[in-house]
């Protein structure tokens, strides 16, 4: 009974907040009769939904696919690299700050040339959805693991462990929760990551994801399907944000403050 | 078991700034026996203990330590892995050298029985008071039979009725087993109640100012008692204090 009542007390503040918004939002286009071309109702958004959700579903798992692999390859190689770059010092002093190029240049920049790289399709769009969201896991796996308590670092080295089971024994349990902080706006960052790819680099029609479906709907005033699929890649990204943090709970609940 | 013997020649460390923990230190721990280094905050015992330990290299000088040892530590706090439950982190030491898991639990619920924490097995050290922490750090050091025992002000954070219990088992455990240990500590009580020699240290940098022997047998609640121990500990103090005179 308690999960539960925990859950349901973390729900309803922001689906209150949700309620209400999407209140005023309706309001606002009713009051100032603003037309649907360019802001749509909520109700005429989900009334789109209920139409076009064959094709919604299906666009929002091939997303769903890219996100889901885009930010795996972010989290497993974000990861291992900050791993490397904190056993070698000459990496993290060389290497550290051209990882900031990863943040810094704008996706939209470079998605053209992931297309070029990869192809169309899923490659290109799982790229982009790795690219956009790997740094945040490489500077949280760093810091986590140069914050290690330097007593219990000393008691390793008095037991004569080496560097790899040093890093598995210790850095990477301690450097836990700084990962999953990382990997929390990595999630985010994933789904943006993979829109953004698609838009350029997606196939269209009966192949389409969120991504092409809204540039698609926008070169044809479809307001209200634009509004549809971005609820959809939203609810995507709570969704994943969701589970990493379901995922933290279970490594960290027992003993880190930040997963209580 | 084989006791080792700790020889200290001429050993001095500079850390780099210039500052000088040690002068040109002479000291042996004798196979078996405790010796405890008593001195005011920052003098270099400490220092001193890291360097036994291996944790430090010394900037000149010798450290001969015969047979190859078997070392345990226990420092100020407990430094145990709060993921851990209380059995896997005494096991650590055991776990590190790479033994059996089976063990590594067997050993660990030995030693956990030898401090009275056997209940605690499966807790996580949040759950522990300060003193079952320190109990599971003592476990821990004796896990895998050292030869060789640096204490590093253990008790040092606990309240007086946890550590004077705790002063009395680990007393109890050393003679018990005849390791050789090394016991840095600011408590005069402490040093004269666990050791077999108190060596007192003068303000930075360490340089042995005097030794005494101590000369009771038996350790147990009842030696506080004795005029004997007053008596040295007053004595202790004395020189305890001439020392940090003499670096003012």
């Amino acid at each position: 009974m308690r999960y539960p009542r925990i859950i349901l007390r973390s729900i309803w503040p922001p689906a209150v907040v949700v309620l209400i918004l999407l209140s005023l939002w309706h309001l606002a286009v009713v009051l100032f009769s603003i037309p649907e071309f360019l802001l749509p109702t909520p109700w005429s958004v989900l009334q789109k939904m209920y139409e076009q959700w064959p094709r919604l579903i299906a666009a929002t798992g091939r997303t769903a696919t890219a996100t889901l692999v885009g930010f795996g390859l972010s989290a497993v190689i974000g990861i291992v690299s900050g791993s490397m770059l904190s056993l070698v010092p000459l990496a993290r002093r060389g290497v550290y700050p051209l990882t900031l190029l990863l943040q810094m240049v704008p996706l939209v920049a470079i998605a053209p040339m992931l297309v070029i790289w990869f192809g169309y399709g899923l490659p290109s769009v799982i790229a982009a959805a790795c690219i956009v969201s790997i740094f945040p896991v490489i500077a949280g796996t760093l810091d986590g693991l140069q914050s290690v308590d330097a007593g219990l670092a000393e008691m390793f080295k008095i037991h004569r462990a080496g560097r790899i089971r040093t890093w598995w024994s210790l850095g990477l349990p301690w450097s836990l929760p700084s990962v999953f902080t990382g990997l929390r706006i990595a999630a985010g960052l994933a789904v943006i990551g993979a829109i953004v790819g698609e838009f350029v680099g997606a196939f269209g029609g009966d192949r389409a994801p969120l991504g092409a479906i809204i540039t698609s709907a926008l070169k044809q005033n479809q307001t209200s399907t634009v509004f549809a699929a971005v609820a959809l890649a939203a609810m995507l990204g709570f969704a994943l944000f969701g589970f990493v943090n379901l995922v933290g709970w279970l490594l960290l609940g027992r003993w880190h403050e930040s997963a209580r | 078991m084989t006791n080792v013997h700790v020889r200290l020649r001429e050993v001095e460390k500079i850390f780099p700034g210039g500052v000088e923990a040690v002068a040109r230190m002479d000291l042996d721990l004798a196979p078996g026996r405790v010796t405890a280094l008593l001195g005011p905050t920052g003098c270099g015992k400490s220092t001193l203990l890291r360097l036994i330990g291996g944790v430090e290299l010394p900037t000149a000088g010798s450290i001969e330590i015969e047979p190859s040892p078997r070392i345990g530590f226990c420092f100020q706090e407990p430094r145990l892995l709060p993921w851990r439950n209380v059995r896997r982190n005494v096991a650590l030491p055991l776990e590190l050298a790479h033994a059996s898991s089976e063990i590594c639990r067997r050993e660990a619920d030995r030693r956990l029985k030898m401090v009275g924490l056997s209940d605690a097995a499966d807790f996580l050290p949040a759950a522990l008071s300060g003193g079952m922490r320190m109990r599971a750090a003592v476990a821990r050091a004796f896990i895998a039979d050292p030869n060789l025992l640096l204490l590093d002000e253990p008790f040092a954070a606990l309240d007086e009725v946890t550590r004077l219990r705790l002063d009395e088992e680990v007393a109890a455990l050393v003679r018990e087993q005849s390791i050789t240990v090394l016991l840095v500590t600011h408590s005069i009580a402490e040093a004269i109640f666990l050791a077999d020699e108190v060596m007192v240290l003068s303000p930075r940098p360490a340089r042995i100012i005097k030794r005494f022997e101590i000369p009771f047998g038996e350790r147990n609640a009842a030696l506080r008692g004795r005029e004997e121990f007053g008596r040295l500990q007053s004595e202790i103090y004395e020189v305890l204090l001439a020392g940090m005179g003499d670096a003012a």
